[in-house]
Formats: structure tokens, C-alpha cells, sequence
């Protein structure tokens, strides 16, 4: 047998390991390098401030405000279905649910994580939008609204796990110490445990966001893709994500369209690139401790 | 903070105290249970629509499924026939993903919890790792064009999409193995250092055989993601319709999660249970792979001598 010496595997590992440094880079500079071209036609601010999306019209259009809008929209109302209950669900399960409703609880809401987007996005077009045209009398049921019930329930599991380590990673001499004080469970929960697992709540919520604002297949197929800045949720709105997967494969290659495309990709990566980070920053403060 | 004190007063006094006390902790109970009802409501809110909706798939899926559904390629406009060729498509990219990723990452994860220090380095590739686990896979899909499909002249293909979907499955194999490297306890590397063993002899002969099923579980899960998704492949390597199985890595694929969305939204008059068949089986597909995992890591965790 071929003994490898250590010091080649050492190398080699070490060269897998910074494999990841040299993807991000390069996932950087090829979203760059494909998006600048652009610039030579449409200034910068004329794209950022523009209303309209309509890059198959004559003059073209590429205004990423209903992009930006959308996706901002969804996201924010995803959020505030979403953190609630994934925060309840977690505090649920990690502090009032018996081990044996735990054992089948947690589980269960992984498996949810784990379903394709496009089998939700097929779920919202089929039984959701129709009841939401019906329940309020809209035009379409394709609306903003609907994308982010699906897009809530897409982001709970990661939500609900992740507050439920960190519920979990409080140590018990905190819940005794407040129970013996005289607390109820409830007051332990709200003023003991809760503000202990901060911490670990907020990368939590980070990460689960960041997972809405990347995420493409249900809202391509759920939210009704329009050409303009939406007014209200219950219209139908394009998000950056989507508009790249509903308009990638019909542009041609070297395009303007195309090079458009690639700048909402690399705004896309700017933007879960900051987001991450502020959850690693979250992360790493708790660690120390 | 705020220590009982007890008040010493006579008749009215106590009594008064005692009644507001009792009154106050009255008020706390109702609280509580308000919340935990509240609580309740919200483990509903979450566990329901999803048993629902997952009875509903079963019940509008079930009919289609039969062996030749799985074996037929789709016929007559897609609006007929089974899933053989999207079904292979799937599994081909699926391996072939795994072939480039898992070695790989498998590596990079023995790294980062074997050999590395703490530094700049392992910082950077930290934040590069937490960087590409949020990256959305669409933005993949755009880096696979730029660089598999254009620069590198793959055209659409599977090489394409597997190279793309390998990096998009990485951060969790690296995540999965260091995950499983984590398990193993301290003592066996020190025992085995004691003997003489170099570095990379107590990895190869001690530590991974031993983290071994927790890679693979992580592998799986990896595999079980690599197979659902369809944004980074739409224009990377998915076929809309292809009336045969790939012969080449370079020849464009069909594959299940694409054309769900093809059939949900492209083709119009698909009937109702060709298109909930196809998720069905999806999802199926997902949840077993995902099941198998979990039932796997517990046996294991349960057999465990150390």
C-alpha cells in the first residue's frame, strides 16, 4: 500500500480546504465581470431608481425598484409570519413539550426543511393562490401574499430549529434559579430563558431570512412575476430571484438583458453576503462567553 | 433580584398584603396559562397545514403511481406516459454531484477539524464557508453559466450542472464531516499519537473509520438536497423534454424537480394526477433519503461503545 507522507497530506487537505475561499472569489468575479458590461448602456442610478422591468420592450427597461421592492416586501412579510411562530414552535417544543412529543416534533420539522422549493411553489400555484383569489376577491391569486405565506412556511423549520438549540443551550441552573424564585413557567420563559438565548435567536432569524430572499422556485411559480413597483402585498410582484430564473434562459448570451440579469445576481450576492455576515458576527460574540 | 420581604405588620396590614399577593400571583397564572395556549396554537399553525397538505398530495398522487409510471419516458406533449427519463436524469446528476463533492469536501472538512489553527486562514475560510451556505442557488445556476457553460464550453450538460451542484452541496459535506470528525472522541487521536502514529495515520486509521457513518449520513442528506433542487439547473443543464436518457456527460438532462415546474407551468392541460404524481414522487424520493438519514445517525448514536 502506497503510504502518502504526511506532509503531502497535510497539503493536500489544506488545498481542500481553501477551495472555499477561492469559490467565493470566484463566484465574485464572474458575476462582476458578466454584469459591467451593462454599465456602457444604463447608468447605474438609472437601473437602481428605474420603475419599470420590461427588458423585452422597445426602448428596453431595466429598473430594479420592482425587484428590489418585491423581494424587500415578501421578505418582511414572510418575516413577521414566519419569526412569531418559529420562536413560539421552538419555545414550545424545546421547554413545555413532553420528550416523547420532542422526539416526534423536531424531527418532523426537519423533514419539512428538506422538501424541494418547487414542490411548494407547486402547492401554492394549485391550493393556495385559487383560495386567495377567492378569499379576496382578487383578479389573480398569484399575488405577493400568497408567495409569502409559502415563503413563511419555507423558512419556518430553519427558524424553529435553530431557536431551539439555542432555547436548549441555556443551562438549566438559569430555569431552576428563576422557578425558585417563585416564578411561573411562563415569567421563567419570558424573563430568564428567552433573553439567555438571545444570542443565539437572532443568527437564527438571520439565517432564515436570508433563506427568503433566496429563495427562487416559489416565488417564480407563486407571486406572479409583474413588470412594476407593487403597491400593496396583494399584488402580484417580481423578486430579484425570480426574474433571473424566469428570464436566464430566453435572453441571449452577451446581451444587454443578459448582462442585466448578472447584476441583479451580483446585488443578490452582495446582499445575502451582508446578511450572512451579521449572523457570523452574531454567532461569534456568543461564543466566548 | 428582589427578595421576599416579609412584611411584620399587624392585622389590616398583613391581610392586605396577602390578598394583593394572592391576587398578583392569581394574575400570573392566568398569564401563564394564556401563553402556553397561545403556544399551542402556534405548534398547530405549523404542524397542520402541513399534514394536511401532505394528506391532500397523497390522496391526488397515489393514482398515478404505478411501475410503468416510474418506467415510461413522458409522452404526447409530456401530457402522458410515466417519469423514467426526468427520474434518471436526476439520479445522474445526483451521483455525479456526489462524485466531485464528496471527496472534496470530505477533505477540506479534515482540514478544518483536524489540522488546522486557529488564524487568519481558518477565519477567512469560516467566513467564506457561512458565505457559500448562503448564497442563493440561483445565483449558482448564473456562476455555472458563466463559468461551465460559457467559459469552459460545456454547453448545457450534465458535467454542467453536476460542477454546479457540487458547489453547491460542499458547505454541508464540509459541515457534515467536521460535524462527524467533531464525535470522535479526543483519546483515540492521543492514543494513537502515542504510539508513534503520524498526524494523517491517526486520520486515515483511527479517526474517519470511526466518523464514517456520520459522513456518509451527512452525504446523504447532501445527495437528498443535490436531488430536489431546480433553479441552479434550469439553464445549466435541464432538458424541457428529452425523449430519450443522456449517452454523454455533455448531452443536456431531463430532471424531476425541472420538470415539475415545467409541467405545473408550462405545459398547458396536463391532468391533475400526472402533475401531483410527479411531486408525489418527488417528495417521496426526498423524504425517504432524508427519514433514511435520521433513523441511521440515531441507530448509530445508540450503538456507539464510547
Amino acid at each position: 500500500m502506497v503510504a502518502l507522507s504526511d506532509a503531502t497530506m497535510r497539503a493536500v487537505v489544506i488545498c481542500a480546504g481553501s477551495l472555499a475561499i477561492l469559490f467565493v472569489i470566484l463566484i465574485f468575479v464572474f458575476l462582476f465581470a458578466e454584469a459591467t458590461p451593462i454599465l456602457k448602456e444604463h447608468s447605474l442610478a438609472d437601473m437602481f431608481f428605474g420603475r419599470e422591468w420590461r427588458p423585452t420592450s422597445t426602448p428596453e427597461r431595466f429598473g430594479l425598484l420592482p425587484l428590489v421592492v418585491g423581494s424587500l416586501m415578501l421578505t418582511v412579510a414572510a418575516s413577521i409570519l414566519a419569526v412569531p411562530l418559529g420562536l413560539a414552535g421552538a419555545i414550545y417544543i424545546a421547554e413545555l413539550a413532553s420528550p416523547r412529543a420532542q422526539a416526534v416534533l423536531k424531527p418532523f420539522v426537519e423533514l419539512l426543511a428538506a422538501v424541494p422549493s418547487v414542490v411548494y411553489g407547486f402547492l401554492g400555484l394549485t391550493l393556495l393562490a385559487p383560495l386567495v383569489r377567492q378569499i379576496f376577491h382578487l383578479p389573480t391569486g398569484l399575488t405577493g401574499f400568497t408567495a409569502s405565506i409559502i415563503l413563511a412556511y419555507m423558512a419556518l423549520p430553519t427558524i424553529l430549529s435553530l431557536c431551539d438549540d439555542a432555547i436548549r443551550a441555556v443551562p438549566q441552573s438559569i430555569r431552576l434559579g428563576s422557578l425558585a424564585l417563585g416564578t411561573t413557567k411562563w415569567q421563567t420563559i419570558r424573563y430568564a430563558v428567552l433573553p439567555a438565548a438571545r444570542p443565539g435567536i437572532v443568527p437564527a432569524v438571520m439565517l432564515g431570512i436570508g433563506r427568503v430572499i433566496g429563495e427562487t422556485m416559489t416565488v417564480l411559480m407563486v407571486a406572479g412575476m409583474a413588470g412594476t413597483v407593487p403597491k400593496s402585498l396583494f399584488e402580484p410582484m417580481r423578486t430579484m430571484t425570480g426574474t433571473i430564473a424566469a428570464e436566464m434562459g430566453e435572453a441571449a448570451r452577451g446581451s444587454t438583458h443578459f448582462h442585466a440579469l448578472f447584476l441583479v445576481g451580483a446585488l443578490l450576492f452582495v446582499i445575502t453576503f451582508i446578511i450572512n455576515a451579521i449572523a457570523d458576527i452574531a454567532i461569534r460574540r456568543r461564543q466566548p462567553r | 433580584m428582589t427578595a421576599a420581604a416579609s412584611p411584620s405588620g399587624t392585622g389590616g396590614a398583613a391581610a392586605s398584603v396577602r390578598e394583593q399577593r394572592a391576587r398578583h400571583i392569581r394574575r400570573q397564572r392566568a398569564v401563564e396559562r394564556a401563553a402556553i395556549a397561545l403556544l399551542k396554537v402556534c405548534m398547530v399553525l405549523i404542524v397542520a397545514p402541513v399534514g394536511l397538505v401532505v394528506g391532500y398530495c397523497l390522496w391526488k398522487g397515489w393514482r398515478a403511481l404505478s411501475w410503468s409510471f416510474l418506467t415510461r419516458p413522458p409522452v404526447n406533449g409530456m401530457r402522458e406516459g410515466g417519469i423514467s427519463t426526468p427520474l434518471i436524469g436526476t439520479f445522474y446528476l445526483a451521483i455525479g454531484t456526489m462524485l466531485l463533492c464528496l471527496p472534496l469536501g470530505v477533505l477540506a472538512g479534515i482540514y478544518l477539524h483536524e489540522f488546522a489553527r486557529p488564524g487568519p486562514l481558518l477565519r477567512l475560510i469560516r467566513l467564506a464557508l457561512t458565505n457559500l451556505a448562503g448564497v442563493p442557488s440561483v445565483v449558482y445556476g448564473l456562476f455555472g453559466l458563466a463559468v461551465f457553460v460559457t467559459t469552459l464550453k460545456f454547453d448545457t450538460s450534465l458535467a454542467a450542472g453536476c460542477c454546479t451542484l457540487a458547489l453547491l452541496a460542499l458547505p454541508v459535506v464540509i459541515t457534515a464531516t467536521e460535524e462527524a470528525l467533531r464525535q470522535v472522541p479526543q483519546d483515540f487521536r492521543a492514543a494513537s499519537l502515542a504510539l508513534g502514529a503520524t498526524r494523517w495515520q491517526t486520520v486515515r486509521l483511527i479517526v474517519l473509520p470511526n466518523a464514517l457513518p456520520g459522513i456518509l449520513t451527512g452525504a446523504v442528506l447532501a445527495l437528498s438536497r443535490v436531488a430536489g433542487e431546480t433553479a441552479p439547473i434550469m439553464f445549466v443543464a435541464a432538458a424541457y423534454y428529452l425523449p430519450f436518457v443522456p449517452k454523454s456527460v455533455f448531452s443536456p438532462v431531463m430532471a424531476l424537480p425541472y420538470h415539475l415546474y415545467v409541467l405545473a407551468t408550462q405545459v398547458p392541460r396536463v391532468p391533475a394526477h400526472v402533475t401531483w404524481g410527479t411531486a408525489l414522487v418527488l417528495v417521496g424520493l426526498v423524504l425517504v433519503l432524508n427519514a433514511g438519514a435520521i433513523v441511521v445517525r440515531q441507530r448509530l448514536l445508540s450503538r456507539r461503545r464510547w
